[in-house]
């Protein structure tokens, strides 16, 4: 039985360094050569400025900015250091308690329309980049009023960074909150 | 539910049904140790490693030797993986850092990843070194998988051979599983992964000036290259806390397709290699049918569930158009969600692309039945088809019972041996997921770790020691899994759920390889026709219902009444 120590031991550390390194640095190597702005994290550049990666969600609270969706990571929201969702159960009385307060808090700020789930849930990551159409669409007055546009011409916006299903099939429906506030800025200019 | 989200799904599952036949006949070329269009590459290394490590490649091994191979490989594994986390600190590929891994934690995830199941008590991005991920966790990503497909060649084998005590060699089954099948696949998985998004550089992190002027540190790291083998070897341990719900770890509906192929692709396909090592494809495809039936039950109900949405929310004035929204991302929808929830605990993946705590009731009810199944739909790259196999031979007793027969299998009959170790095999899971959950379920250590009230305490900790058990790795994550009690007692109920099933199915495995083939009679049930994967549906429930409908009851199915009452906890 001893002689399997030598395989055990010998085979453990050459496939570590085959599986554990060569593999992963190979594709390192191949991804930065093939896809390297993929590879690189999807980065967003203003200039030398990084203002994020088109993947990654931001929080935004300005009146003349598209609202992303509720994100459960601490200490603040949108922390791409250390995603994380809410983890509450659909009958938890803090979950309950927490729509609740944003359905209010929606009103207040002038949805009129019924109010579509994912603007009051919070995403799995605590990252999520997109809203739903009508979630945007729910903001499209009030983003207008803030900036001093006409409805028309922001949910033009809105329709311009719509991502739709290729083939009306494979992919879901959905607005990208930070290519369309980023739209909205180049607007101005 | 939607005619489209069904075409997603479907579609998904036709290409993972294509490419069954073409790599399970290739794997059966590469366990046979036949020519293969890599074996000029593969061939000379494999020889290499041979001749380094002391392996006789025809030098065949019984059932306890090929055991004590596993288990010492396993041995090996383990202390490599705590060494790397607990010395994390002063490795190479720390950009960000992190300080070596506590020792509880280090415990929890080596067992985690050397037993396949890759439960996550750390938060990746905030624990684990490029290093840790790479050379730690990616490894034995590859080496459990391994692992695993040659257990299920060993079992293969043994309905085959007649008389003898030999079911093959460990070292040349798994280093054959990793070289030949893993790795290429692993490489272009990888690459697809990365031109549809995901990163794959060794920078840790890099900051972000937000378009409203805030600092945003967005970690990142190579993560590509884990995420494909962490699919095709069923493992589902994520480079990031929330796994595959990361961006990073999933960019759009399209990594989503293919994560759900890749970690269904090899499991399946392994079935297809047992009927040709066997010489029975109808039997393959029976098996196979099973798997389906079941699998695709699985991921209509939670599509179902989820798309009717939570009634104490619609109340409070919510649209019920999305269904329920919490805990999920906008880019999978609610098709690609289900897809992906059913088939990672239909398989031993874990990996979530939502989290499964905001799941509705019933919507996280299928996940967690479903590894409490034996995770055999089709269950983790050969764990499920050795897991299959066992809940065969309980059907051909069963069979044999009803008539008055000594049953077979493939032409082995099924003794009282046999039937010893397939118990003993099922009966462990059971044990070490409710025995665990009703021991945390008084203490105050397990208590502890609940972050939701009600029925829906009970359901996480019920789901933990499912998935530590079943070697899944998906959580219901409200519940801190981080601390010395359930690191240390999920650990163990990993290594149960691991080696308290492998060495029994060895077991039967010796035990049927020393057996005379006997011939089809007419008396022989036939195992590969409609009445027998009825038959092995009904067992498959039947076991997995009875034993845990009393603590489901308890949990999900109450909490689903208290929920359609408008109870809150």
């Amino acid at each position: 039985m001893l002689n399997q120590l030598r395989p055990a031991i010998v085979l453990t550390l050459i496939l570590t360094v085959i599986t554990g390194l060569l593999y992963p640095l190979a594709v390192t190597g191949l991804g930065q050569t093939l896809f390297a702005a993929q590879a690189n994290s999807s980065q967003i550049k203003r200039g030398d400025v990084v203002i994020g990666s088109s993947l990654i969600g931001q929080n935004f609270t300005s009146d003349i900015y598209f609202w992303p969706r509720l994100s459960a990571t601490s200490p603040d929201p949108y922390n791409a250091g250390a995603s994380s969702g809410s983890n509450l159960g659909p009958t938890s009385a803090v979950l309950v308690e927490r729509v609740k307060g944003s359905v209010e808090a929606l009103k207040a700020s002038g949805a009129t329309a019924a109010i579509p789930a994912d603007a009051v849930t919070s995403s799995g990551s605590g990252l999520d980049p997109d809203i739903s159409v009508d979630y945007a669409m729910l903001q499209v007055a009030r983003v207008a009023r803030a900036r001093g546009l006409s409805p028309e011409q922001v949910s033009q916006q809105v329709k311009a960074n719509t991502r739709q299903a290729v083939l009306g099939i494979f992919g879901e429906v959905g607005v990208n909150v930070l290519a369309l506030n980023m739209a909205l800025d180049d607007l101005k200019k | 539910m939607t005619l489209v989200g069904w075409l997603q799904i479907s579609l998904t599952l036709l290409a993972v049904l294509l490419a069954i036949k073409p790599l399970g006949l290739y794997m059966s070329r590469v366990f046979a140790g036949e020519r293969t269009p890599l074996s000029p590459v593969f061939v000379p290394v494999e020889r290499a490693f041979y001749a380094v490590a002391g392996i006789d490649k025809n030098r065949e091994q019984n059932w306890i030797a090929y055991a004590f191979g596993v288990l010492l490989f396993s041995m090996a594994g383990f202390l490599v993986l705590y060494g790397i986390l607990r010395l994390q600190a002063v490795l190479p590929f720390n950009p960000q850092g992190f300080a070596g891994v506590a020792p509880d934690l280090a415990f929890n995830t080596a067992v985690s990843f050397i037993t396949n199941t890759n439960w996550q008590s750390y938060g990746g991005e905030t624990t684990m070194s490029n290093f840790s991920q790479m050379a730690g966790l990616t490894v034995q990503n590859f080496l459990s998988a391994a692992t695993g497909m040659a257990i299920a060649v060993a079992l293969s084998k043994a309905f085959v051979r007649s008389n003898m005590t030999t079911l093959g060699n460990f070292w040349v089954d798994m280093t054959r599983a990793t070289l030949y099948v893993l790795l290429p696949l692993a490489v272009i998985v990888a690459l697809l992964f990365v031109a549809l998004g995901m990163p794959q550089t060794l920078d840790g992190s890099f900051t972000a000036t937000t378009l409203e002027g805030a600092k945003q540190i967005i970690s990142t790291g190579p993560v590509a290259s884990q995420e494909a083998i962490k699919q095709l070897g069923t493992n589902g341990g994520g480079f990031f806390n929330v796994n595959a719900a990361h961006p990073f770890e999933n960019p759009n509906a399209f990594s989503n397709y293919l994560g759900v192929f890749s970690m269904l692709v090899v499991s399946s396909a392994m079935v297809y290699t047992f009927g040709q090592i066997t010489g029975n494809r109808r039997q393959a495809w029976a098996l196979l049918s099973a798997m389906a039936i079941l699998l695709v039950i699985g991921i209509g109900a939670v599509y179902w569930a989820e798309t009717s949405g939570n009634p104490i929310l619609t109340q409070l004035g919510l649209d019920p158009l999305q269904g329920n929204m919490e805990g999920k991302e906008i880019r999978f929808g609610q098709a690609g969600t289900a897809l992906y929830a059913a088939v990672t605990t239909g398989l031993s993946n874990g990996g979530v692309n939502a989290m499964h705590a905001s799941l509705t009731p019933l919507g996280g009810l299928v996940p967690m039945f479903l590894i409490q199944l034996g995770e055999v739909l089709p269950g983790g790259v050969g764990s499920g088809l050795y897991g299959m196999v066992i809940f065969a031979i309980l059907a051909v007793f069963v069979a044999g019972l009803m008539v008055g027969r000594t049953p077979e299998f493939l032409g082995k009959k099924i003794e009282s041996r046999e039937m010893k170790f397939a118990m003993l095999a099922v009966l462990v899971l059971p044990l070490a997921i409710l025995g665990f959950t009703a021991i945390s379920a008084i203490l105050p250590a397990g208590l502890a770790g609940l972050l939701n009230k009600g029925p829906h305490g009970l359901s996480e900790i019920l789901y933990a020691y499912s998935s530590a058990a079943g070697n899944n790795g998906s959580a219901f994550a409200g519940l801190t899994a981080n601390s010395i009690w359930y690191n240390t007692t999920l650990g163990i109920a990993m290594l149960l759920g691991r080696f308290a099933y492998i060495v029994p199915v060895l077991a039967i495995a010796g035990s049927l390889v020393g057996k005379q083939k006997v011939p089809a009679s007419a008396g022989t049930f036939p195992t590969d026709g409609p009445l027998f994967v009825g038959l092995l549906v009904g067992i498959i429930i039947i076991l997995g219902g009875l034993q845990y409908f009393p603590a489901l009851a308890l949990g999900p199915i109450v909490e689903h009444f208290l929920m359609l009452s408008g109870q809150t906890f």
